[in-house]
Order: C-alpha cells, then sequence, then structure tokens
C-alpha cells in the first residue's frame, strides 16, 4: 500500500463545475489519488463523477478549482492536454472509428509513417507488442466493427496507453460487459497496477469496487462525501455514505392478491422487430399486465427492451404480432390513438422523449390534454385552466420550481422526471409503461415515483416496468420477467419468489426457460377470458 | 424566465451596437466625410414626412414576410419559401386584380384572398414533401424559390402584360382593387389595417390555440411532440402552409397598395429579409413588427445616405450582417451569462 506522505500522483482541490442551466454538478471537490493504486469513484447517477473526470480529461472546463499532476500545478483546457500529462480515458460510450482495424484504431492521431505514407506494418507492429506486454490479446488486423464490446474496451485501453497514458480512468468500464468479460478486464487492471499504472474506475456496482479497488471516494450530490481505504469499509458504508442514510431496499410492492379475477388491460401477442440493419430485436414477444398489478421486465440494457416500449406506445411501428388495450387493437394506432385509449408512458429518457426543455412546465404539463377540456375551450386554450392544473400539480408531486412559467431546463434531474410523471400520472390511466423511470435521479424522487406508482395500479392501473435497476424492478413488481437477446426467456409468477442471483443468470443468457411454459404461465390463466375477448374483436 | 429574456435583450441591444460600431467604421475607411455620411444615415429616416413614410410603409411588406418565417421557424421547419409566396402572391393578387370584375372593397378583399391562398399553395408544396417523403424543405423552398418567381413572370408576360407600354408591365390594376392611400405624400395604406390584424392573428394562434401549441412544442422538441401524441405530419404541413398564406397575403397588400401596375422583374427580397427579421424577433408575431421597422430604419437611412454622401446604401448590408451572426452566434456572451448562472447559484447556496 501507499505511504501515506507521498505526493499524490493526481490532485484535484476545490473544483466547482456549474452547468450553463444552473446545474451544480461539482461542488468544491477534493480528490486524490496515489501513485499506483487503483481508486473507484462511486455515487449514484447525478452525483458528479462523470463531470468531475470530463473537467480532468479536458472535456469540461471547471469553473473553480485546481489541478495538480506529480505535484505540479497544470491547465488542463482540452483532452490534448491531459494527454500530454499522461492522463488517458475510456469513455462509457466507445470513440472508435468502426471502420478501421484494432491496429489502425489504436494508432489514430499518432500513426506511424514510411515517407508520406501509412505504415500499416509498423501499425500491426506496435499495437501487438503493446497488446502482448500488457495482456490484453486483441487481434490486430479484425475490423473495429466486427469484433465485441469487450475488445473495443481493450483497444481503448491500449489506445491510451500508447499515448503513454499513466493515469488511467475508465468511466463504468463494466456497464456492457458480461461477466467473463468482466474478469478478464479485472485481470488486466491488476496487471496495470503491478506495471506501475495509476486507474481511476468510476463505478457504481459495489461488489466490483470492493473485488477491484485499493481505495474508495463516494460523492453524492456533486460532493465528496469522504474517501477510505475499501478494505476498511462494508458495502453497507459504502452504500449509506452513497445515498445519505440507510438504503430502504425493501419497497412495498401493491398487494395484487387475486390476480385472476383482474381483467388483462394490455395484451401484446407475438410482436416482432426488425432493426434497420436487419437484425431480428423483438423475437414473438407476448405478454400481458392485468388491472391493479405490476408487471417487471428485468435484463440487460440492450435487449429489446427499448423496441419494446415503443411499440407499445406507437412511436415505431411492430413488423409483426398484435397489441390490444382494453380489449381493443391498438396494432400500428398512432402515440396520439394509444394515448386516447388510456395508456401513459414514462419515457427512458426523459430530454429526448419526456420534455420539451425550452418549454415552460406548465407547457410541458399539458402536452397530453391540450385537446381536452378544462385546457381546450374549442378552439382556444384557457390560459386560467392551464396555470390551475399546473399548480396543482406542481404541489401534488412536490415539483421544486418557483413558478410554473419557469423553462423545465433550469430544473434539476429529478424535478424534471418529477413533471412527466405528474403528467404520465394524472390524466387516470388504464396502463401505465414506465420505462427507467427512476434512473438518475436522487433518492427522495425515485421513492416518491416507486410510490406513485404502487398508488396508480391501487386505483386500477396496469402498470408495465422496465428497469435495468434489479433492486426496484424486484421491489416493486408482483410478477416478473427477463428479456435477453429480443426474448423472454424467463417468466416468474410471484416476484417475490425470486433471488437476485437467479435472475442474473436469465439475464446473462446462461439459463433459460422453456418458451413453451412461459407461454403457458404467462397468457394461459388469463386466456380464458379477456384475451378471448380481445381476438373476438380482432377476427 | 425572466433572467433569460433580460439576457436575450441585452444580447441584441448589444449585437446591433456593435454593429452600427462596424458600420461606422467601414464609413470612415470609405468616405471623406464619414460622421456627415453617418448623421444621414441615423436621420434620414426622420427628416421629411414623405421619408417617415417610406419608411414605415417600407416596413409593412418586411412584417408580413417576418411573420410568415416565424410561423415556420417556430415549428422547427427551416422553409425559406417566403420569398417565392410573396412574389406569387402579389402575382395573384394582380390577377384578380385586372381580371375581375367586383365593387369596391369587395374587389379588393377578394384580390387578397386570391393571394393568401396563392401562397398556402406555394408553402403547401415543400410542406407535403417533407412531411410525404422527408425531404429537407430547406433545400425544396429555396429551389421553389425560382420556380415561383419564373412561374409569375410567365404570367405576367404571357397573360397579363400591357403591350402598349414599352417596359415589361401588366396592364393596371382596376381602381376597385386598389388598398386606398390615406396620408399623402406618403404612399400609406389601408393594408395597414391588415397588417396590424394579422400581427395580432398570428400572436393569438401560436400561444392561444391548441394549434399554436402544436406548432411550438414540434418546434422546441419533435421527440417529445410525438411521444406526447400530437399528430407532428400534419403540424409540418399546415405550418408550412399557413405561412405561405400570410407571405402570400403580404405580396397581395403590397401589389395592391403601393402599386398600380405589376412593375417587378426580379424578385425583390422580402422573403429574406423576413428571415432575418424573424430571429431578430426571436419568432414572436409581437416582436416582429419592431424587427421590420428596425430594419426598414436601416434601408432608408442607407437610401438618405446613398443620396446625400459619398458612401453607398450597400453599406447597410454589412451591419445587417453583422447583427445576423452576432444575434445567432450562442457563444457570444455566453461567458458573460455563464457568470451571471455562477453568481445566482452562489447566492442560492450562501443563502441556505
Amino acid at each position: 500500500m501507499v505511504a501515506r506522505e507521498e505526493t499524490p500522483i493526481l490532485a484535484m482541490i476545490g473544483i466547482t463545475k456549474v452547468y450553463p442551466n444552473g446545474l451544480v454538478a461539482n461542488s468544491k471537490v477534493d480528490f486524490q489519488v496515489q501513485r499506483g493504486e487503483i481508486h473507484a469513484l462511486v455515487g449514484e447517477n447525478g452525483a458528479g463523477k462523470t463531470t468531475l473526470m470530463k473537467v480532468l480529461f479536458g472535456l469540461e472546463k471547471a469553473d473553480e478549482g485546481d489541478i495538480f499532476i506529480r505535484g505540479q500545478k497544470v491547465k488542463i483546457s482540452s483532452p490534448h492536454d491531459a494527454i500530454r500529462h499522461g492522463v488517458g480515458m475510456v469513455h462509457q460510450h466507445f470513440m472508435l472509428a468502426p471502420s478501421l482495424t484494432v491496429a489502425e484504431n489504436i494508432v489514430l492521431g499518432a500513426e506511424p509513417r514510411r515517407g508520406l505514407w501509412f505504415d500499416r506494418k509498423k501499425a500491426e507492429e506496435i499495437s501487438r507488442s503493446l497488446s502482448e506486454e500488457y495482456g490484453l490479446h486483441v487481434d490486430v488486423r479484425a475490423p473495429i466493427k466486427d469484433v465485441p464490446v469487450g475488445v473495443k474496451q481493450k483497444v481503448e485501453i491500449l489506445k491510451a496507453l500508447l499515448r503513454g497514458s499513466d493515469i488511467l480512468v475508465l468511466d463504468e468500464p463494466t456497464a456492457v460487459l458480461t461477466p467473463q468479460e468482466t474478469g478478464e478486464l479485472f485481470l488486466a487492471l491488476k496487471a496495470l497496477k503491478e506495471k506501475g499504472h495509476t486507474i481511476i474506475f468510476i463505478s457504481h456496482k459495489l461488489r466490483e469496487v470492493k473485488e477491484l479497488s485499493d481505495r474508495v471516494t463516494v460523492m453524492r450530490g456533486g460532493r465528496v462525501v469522504g474517501t477510505r481505504k475499501t478494505a476498511e469499509i462494508s458495502s453497507e458504508e459504502i452504500s449509506r455514505m452513497m445515498v445519505g442514510r440507510d438504503v430502504e431496499l425493501r419497497i412495498s410492492r401493491p398487494t395484487a392478491a387475486s390476480g385472476k379475477a383482474k381483467k388483462v388491460v394490455l395484451l401484446a401477442k407475438n410482436l416482432q422487430k426488425y432493426s434497420r440493419d436487419g437484425k431480428e430485436v423483438l423475437k414473438k414477444v407476448s405478454l400481458q399486465v392485468r388491472s391493479g398489478e405490476i408487471l417487471g421486465i428485468a435484463g440487460v440494457e440492450g435487449n429489446g427492451q427499448v423496441e419494446l416500449v415503443e411499440v407499445l406506445c406507437g412511436l415505431s411501428p411492430a413488423d409483426g404480432g398484435q397489441v390490444f388495450i382494453a380489449g381493443k387493437d391498438a396494432t400500428g394506432k398512432s402515440p396520439g390513438d394509444i394515448r386516447n385509449m388510456g395508456v401513459s408512458h414514462i419515457p427512458q429518457d426523459r430530454m429526448i422523449y419526456g420534455v420539451a426543455a425550452e418549454a415552460s412546465i406548465e407547457e410541458n404539463l399539458v402536452s397530453t390534454r391540450y385537446r381536452t377540456s378544462p385546457v381546450s375551450r374549442g378552439i382556444s386554450l384557457d390560459l386560467k385552466a392551464i396555470r390551475q392544473i399546473s399548480r396543482h400539480l406542481i404541489e401534488r408531486f412536490t415539483i421544486k420550481a418557483t413558478s410554473p412559467s419557469q423553462s423545465v431546463s433550469t430544473l434539476s434531474g429529478g424535478n424534471i422526471q418529477k413533471v412527466v410523471v405528474a403528467r404520465e400520472f394524472s390524466t387516470n390511466p388504464q396502463v401505465i409503461i414506465a420505462d427507467q423511470p427512476t434512473r438518475g435521479i436522487d433518492v427522495g424522487a425515485t421513492e416518491a415515483i416507486h410510490r406513485y406508482l404502487v398508488e396508480a395500479t391501487e386505483k386500477g392501473a396496469a402498470v408495465l416496468l422496465v428497469s435495468a435497476d434489479l433492486a426496484e424492478v424486484m421491489g416493486l413488481s408482483n410478477r416478473l420477467c427477463v428479456m435477453y437477446e429480443g426474448e423472454i426467456v424467463a417468466f416468474f409468477p410471484e416476484a417475490s419468489e425470486v433471488t437476485e442471483e437467479e435472475l442474473g443468470l436469465y439475464m446473462l443468457g446462461l439459463k433459460r426457460q422453456d418458451p413453451r411454459e412461459i407461454e403457458a404461465a404467462m397468457m394461459g390463466e388469463a386466456e380464458s377470458r379477456p384475451a378471448s375477448e380481445a381476438e373476438t374483436g380482432e377476427g | 424566465m425572466k433572467r433569460d429574456s433580460l439576457f436575450e435583450v441585452v444580447r441584441t441591444g448589444l449585437a446591433i451596437g456593435l454593429a452600427l460600431l462596424i458600420g461606422f467604421i467601414v464609413t470612415v475607411l470609405v468616405s471623406k466625410s464619414p460622421l456627415e455620411a453617418f448623421k444621414y444615415f441615423l436621420t434620414g429616416p426622420f427628416t421629411s414626412t414623405r421619408r417617415l413614410g417610406a419608411f414605415i410603409e417600407a416596413a409593412v411588406p418586411l412584417t408580413f414576410t417576418g411573420l410568415a418565417v416565424s410561423l415556420v421557424f417556430s415549428a422547427g421547419q427551416f422553409n425559406i419559401g417566403a420569398e417565392g409566396q410573396f412574389f406569387i402572391g402579389a402575382v395573384a393578387a394582380t390577377f384578380a386584380g385586372i381580371r375581375l370584375d367586383l365593387p369596391p372593397f369587395i374587389h379588393a378583399l377578394v384580390a387578397l384572398i386570391f393571394g393568401a391562398v396563392a401562397g398556402s399553395v406555394a408553402g403547401f408544396v415543400p410542406g407535403y414533401l417533407k412531411s410525404r417523403w422527408n425531404a429537407s424543405e430547406l433545400v425544396s423552398s429555396l429551389m421553389l424559390n425560382y420556380v415561383f418567381l419564373k412561374l409569375g413572370m410567365y404570367v405576367i408576360t404571357y397573360h397579363l402584360r400591357d403591350i402598349n407600354v414599352g417596359a415589361l408591365v401588366s396592364l393596371p390594376l382596376k381602381e376597385t382593387s386598389w388598398l386606398p392611400q390615406f396620408l399623402p405624400p406618403t404612399r400609406l395604406h389601408a393594408g395597414i389595417v391588415v397588417l396590424v390584424l394579422c400581427v395580432i392573428f398570428c400572436h393569438w394562434f401560436l400561444f392561444r390555440t391548441g394549434w399554436g401549441y402544436e406548432i411550438r412544442m414540434t418546434g422546441l422538441n419533435l421527440n417529445f411532440a410525438r411521444y406526447s401524441g400530437i399528430p407532428v405530419t400534419s403540424v409540418i404541413l399546415y405550418s408550412q402552409v399557413l405561412s405561405g398564406a400570410v407571405a402570400g397575403l403580404g405580396g397581395a397588400v403590397e401589389m395592391l397598395g403601393i402599386y398600380r401596375r405589376f412593375q417587378w422583374l426580379a424578385s425583390p427580397g422580402y422573403g429574406f429579409d423576413g428571415v432575418i427579421i424573424a430571429i431578430l424577433a426571436r419568432n414572436n408575431p409581437l416582436l416582429v413588427p419592431v424587427g421590420a421597422i428596425f430594419l426598414a430604419y436601416l434601408r432608408v437611412g442607407a437610401d438618405v445616405m446613398a443620396m446625400y454622401s459619398d458612401v453607398t446604401s450597400e453599406m447597410v448590408s454589412v451591419i445587417q450582417a453583422v447583427i445576423i451572426l452576432l444575434v445567432t452566434a450562442q457563444a457570444f456572451l455566453s461567458g458573460y451569462r455563464h457568470r451571471l448562472v455562477l453568481r445566482e447559484v452562489k447566492r442560492h447556496e450562501s443563502a441556505s
């Protein structure tokens, strides 16, 4: 372990970063890393980890504060400066040229030349020897577009190493990796540490932090809560530091006891969808959600959940299959028609779909009801009614705002999500499709949104909850299924009887249930009543 | 928010000030008596009733095209077809003014409707191409400007031309179709009433009706609008049709109010000026007349300056260009704005 007196290889002192919309992403952050350690930087989404690292890498300019590298005060105003000071970064989303080969990507920007021309042989040689030196094995001649994610990540790391980085920042590197790839990555990182490199590892997976890191710095709400030796702190303590109090892991799910008696409100049959490049992203997905219950969909992101939600909400047409809402055929209907059938939708990305950021809070709150009374008075809008509804919703959903005419872009992430939720929950929906409803927002807002979901089911709504957050999806759902590569690979009629480990096996595709059994378990019991009603309506 | 609108006012004012300063520097470089030339430029529009009238009457067509462009820009559609729509509107009004036989007032009204309908048809084409096949309205509307210019010239030359006159002009408009001028020696005409109604209508439409709400939400975030159930394809279409109608109406008003025969040989450029005005007015119909009056003031001032000094009126293009550049440049004064935000945040923090 590192001596206490030693000058840290990296010290960021008093960093403050305010975004143009007034969001304080970092507030007087002090962050120090010792030479040769693996330092985990943890915190919830929106805690300011990524912003801090962007400041370090010159992608964002801090409003206050200084950066010291090897004891020297440095000014980093671009990634170029950062690289010059030996800082390398592997981003959450890879920055590689897909049509070039692994070797070409590694040397990109520092290409070996022979005369005027690019020296391909030399580039391959450099890449090969580098990859052997660090034990990061890659096929240097393969085009990037053909290699798996894990390899792309190795290429990113090699790229940084070639540029002489001895401080390596990895932003949530395991989010996209399979368990095997994660294991390989950890071995490589430990080897790098042996060679004297310093590694900063951003994560919010505590298990990984405990396994890999020497020290851990916890951030919350743009501030540093503390830095500890990983060996001397428990996972529970870290999570308490992240959240600011004891974590309420038990969420009270709705009591949908007599499931059979309830009516099926959302029914999807054999939904198919192909991506633009011809990949089958939804493989005959069938599901049903009944009034008064929450059906959870667990799964690693990118396994067809986005496409499923888009099809159900009418945002993109299905290439096969049917959707019924309360027994009526909704296949191929427009988003407006589907909303009129009683469907609400909390979108995954609130800034893209959920709000018009430059519009006011009240304009965002009425976007689904501007054609109906009391907002609409025939041709013209009733501005007074809009103001009144907005005031009411701001109060009821505790949106922190100074006025309903305030632009949404000036709100914090949690409050923006509350604007979305307030709009979607206040139209008495029969079906609520909630796609990652609590991503990137603080605990208070998360708890509120969970409560609203449960309340809505008590009033008889059917909720489809898509979430990558296992605690959320397991705690809230009555029934639970797992999506993997565009298919439902597992279904659990009683979500409370599943363990996290078991779910994990299905999520990673290591295990799957028999499709016919899933079909029978999920659809069978209700096939007798409302589904047949739907079929006759269709036929 | 208040802070934001105040900031925009400061930004626009500063942009205008800087542009005038640069205009002055240019004047110093090219003129023997720059101070005098610039004095003509700044005070010229106010020196006689005729000039004052000239500057207000120049603002009329600019307001129409400014409104038209504001409507499509609000929907996030970069349709710059106001030029061709204005022109074809004027041609249609000319046609009605020559070929129809109607009592006074009714005749003018019908001719105005001809103009608006012709303009809306011209707006429909790029709107339909966009909503049906996702064809860039920027490209199609720009190209169509030439089509409508040539089409209009064809109608004038082959169907409405006065062969007894040496120049290429149309037959005279029937007196029943004229919009009466009421304040000689200026050419201020009854079209100003139409203009005021049009400004009020556009503001009401955009900010007080469901359609206007649809237009603005589609313009601010198309994905959000679609997700909310707003029928974005039809919004894209009708915003361009309506905008075309306003531009076409503007062409008709200009023709019936100022001219007695159709005598344009080239497109008069009001459509492109409308883009400048919409940008200055931030697409707000109530601010469009202000922007139009300002631009007309610059134009008339430049004409006066060209008449009485050795500086040509093209100088005004320099000033216009600088204003547009600074107003549209997001980064201009963003540092200042950021410091404002930072200060507010700090005050908040120390308060809590």
